[in-house]
């Protein structure tokens, strides 16, 4: 089953890390994602550009509406995602609990629905 | 005959209906399939055994009979609905290998399974509670709800979200590994002592009818120590038994709240005491020593005391000691404070809840309040009493209690 793990945090905090530190973070998410790739957990994953570079896009009544922002003003922000193959989500629990951003911020773990084509 | 018969079923149905539901879930999947599995099972045992007789192990003919009426069931709906088909063709194969439940094997994991299931962590905390009552120890929605004091809608939708969660982002059906143990144990421990605190909180004044929540706790602590004899496990049971102990001696005839110092001990429930005491010396010797367990040595150490007088304070404050190092909270803390007070004169826990008031952290805490003017009380300092006393008062929110503040503070107002 595959599961969402979105990594939430204080995006401004990354800016005011010193460089060492912030090569630091980057070697340990570059070891966590060779870590799930070798156990078989690693489907895909991505960082995000900070929201002051998000879009809001609507369609109402067929006219689409762009607003500047993200979706929702909050503390914390979606800052990258894995996509993982986990047995239950109690392994799923486990490959968060290794991500860095478990550390430095939060991982929000949802499971994927899979449509199948009619 | 039939009669005799239906009265073994309901005897069944209360012995063991919960170590069948507890198998079917995990040969099923599916916790709702699972208990309507249980009832037909239930109603094919009254109909059949006083024909056919009673089978010689009725839980694993009740465990069979549910799975295939489940298939069945399932093959009935396949017809309308492809897609359940693929269901019904892995109830079969799993039908295949499952002969261990007729050994008897794995049945007793099942129980296990079902409560760490329910107490699993990814569960908010009440659904975790509510789901525990209603599979675990087989109450119904109702009685949970009026336990709790919820709206029963409320408490079935808490249940019926909790079953979907467990569903639909696969908490999986098993006793945790051993690196994850410990910390998903404390949580079955948790919640199995705050079904414990509701209860012996609600067990006076105005509350009296609602369901006797602390005797659940306490059976399913036993029924956690039979599976999983971990010291901590047997520290709580322990500690609910000593607690539960003094329950008869702890409210007036008149429901007014009476304090350890002043209970009646020959009203303190003897076996309970033994077999609380008898559990804490297991868990102490297993050396792998939790905050229940010395909560429970501290309870232990009152209960053989005669006399509030003759307690062994100084074996007390020594527990806390320990227990402060385990359990760094301010509760602990404020109860070291007044086992010092007991032990080395009022003044010395009054500094130490000084302290800890000052510091900030119990400052909304009643108990805190209440102890502190206990203690101003002993040294004289009767209007720094009445203060505390009356700032206690404005944070309890129990009936009993509060009229023992109220008490309290009158007798202070004769003294001046």
């Amino acid at each position: 089953m595959k599961y969402l793990c979105m990594i939430y945090s204080e995006e401004g905090a990354w800016g005011k890390m010193p460089p060492a530190e912030q090569e630091k973070w980057l070697g340990e998410y570059f070891a966590f994602s060779d870590g799930i790739k070798k156990s078989g957990h690693y489907v895909g994953s991505n960082a995000l550009q900070p929201t002051p570079t998000a879009t809001t896009v609507r369609v109402r009544n067929g006219k689409v509406s762009t607003t500047d922002g993200p979706f929702v003003e909050t503390k914390e922000q979606l800052g990258g995602y894995y996509l993982i193959e986990a047995k239950d989500l109690n392994d799923a629990i486990q490959v968060a609990a290794r991500c860095p951003g478990a550390r430095h911020g939060s991982v929000e773990v949802r499971p994927i629905i899979e449509y199948e084509r009619p | 005959m039939a009669e005799q018969v239906r009265h073994l079923v309901d005897a069944v149905y209360r012995s063991d209906s919960r170590r069948v539901l507890a198998t079917l879930i995990r040969l099923l999947g599916d916790f709702d399939l699972a208990e309507e599995a249980l009832h037909d099972a239930f109603a094919a045992a009254v109909e059949r055994w006083p024909s056919d007789g009673v089978p010689g192990s009725p839980r694993a003919w009740l465990v069979s009979t549910g799975r295939f009426k489940a298939i069945d069931a399932m093959r009935r709906r396949a017809r309308f609905d492809a897609s359940v088909g693929e269901l019904a063709r892995r109830f079969d194969a799993a039908a295949n290998d499952a002969k261990e439940l007729e050994a008897g094997d794995g049945v007793e994991d099942d129980r296990l399974r079902l409560i760490f299931t329910c107490c699993h962590p990814a569960l908010a905390p009440d659904a975790q509670i509510a789901l525990t009552l209603r599979e675990v120890c087989g109450l119904t929605t109702e009685e949970i709800a009026h336990a709790f004091l919820t709206p029963a809608p409320t408490l079935a939708q808490r249940i019926v979200r909790a079953k979907a969660k467990i569903r639909d982002a696969r908490i999986p059906y098993v006793v945790p590994t051993h690196a994850a143990l410990p910390e998903r144990l404390d949580q079955v421990l948790r919640v199995i002592y705050l079904v414990f605190n509701e209860g012996y909180a609600a067990s006076s004044g105005a509350s009296l009818t609602r369901h006797d929540l602390s005797g659940e706790a306490i059976r399913l602590g036993r029924l956690l120590v039979e599976l999983l004899p971990e010291p901590e496990a047997m520290g709580l049971l322990a500690l609910m038994l000593l607690h539960e102990s003094r329950r008869v001696a702890r409210t007036s005839p008149t429901g007014e709240l009476v304090l350890l110092a002043d209970q009646d001990r020959s009203l303190w429930d003897r076996d309970q005491i033994a077999e609380g005491t008898a559990l804490v010396e297991r868990a102490l010797s297993s050396r792998r020593i939790g905050p229940y367990t010395l909560q429970a040595a501290i309870a232990a150490v009152h209960a053989e005391a005669a006399s509030a007088e003759a307690t062994d304070w100084v074996q007390i404050v020594g527990l806390y000691d320990v227990l402060e190092r385990v359990d760094p909270t301010p509760v602990v803390e404020l109860n070291r404070a007044v086992a010092v007070a007991m032990r080395d004169g009022p003044a010395a826990g009054l500094a130490i809840i000084d302290a800890l008031l000052a510091r900030g952290d119990l400052d909304d805490y009643h108990l805190a309040h209440s102890a502190r003017a206990d203690l101003c009380r002993r040294v004289g300092r009767t209007a720094d009493a009445r203060r505390s006393y009356q700032r206690a008062l404005d944070l309890t929110r129990q009936e009993p209690e509060r009229r023992f503040l109220e008490r309290r503070l009158h007798e202070l107002g004769l003294n001046v």
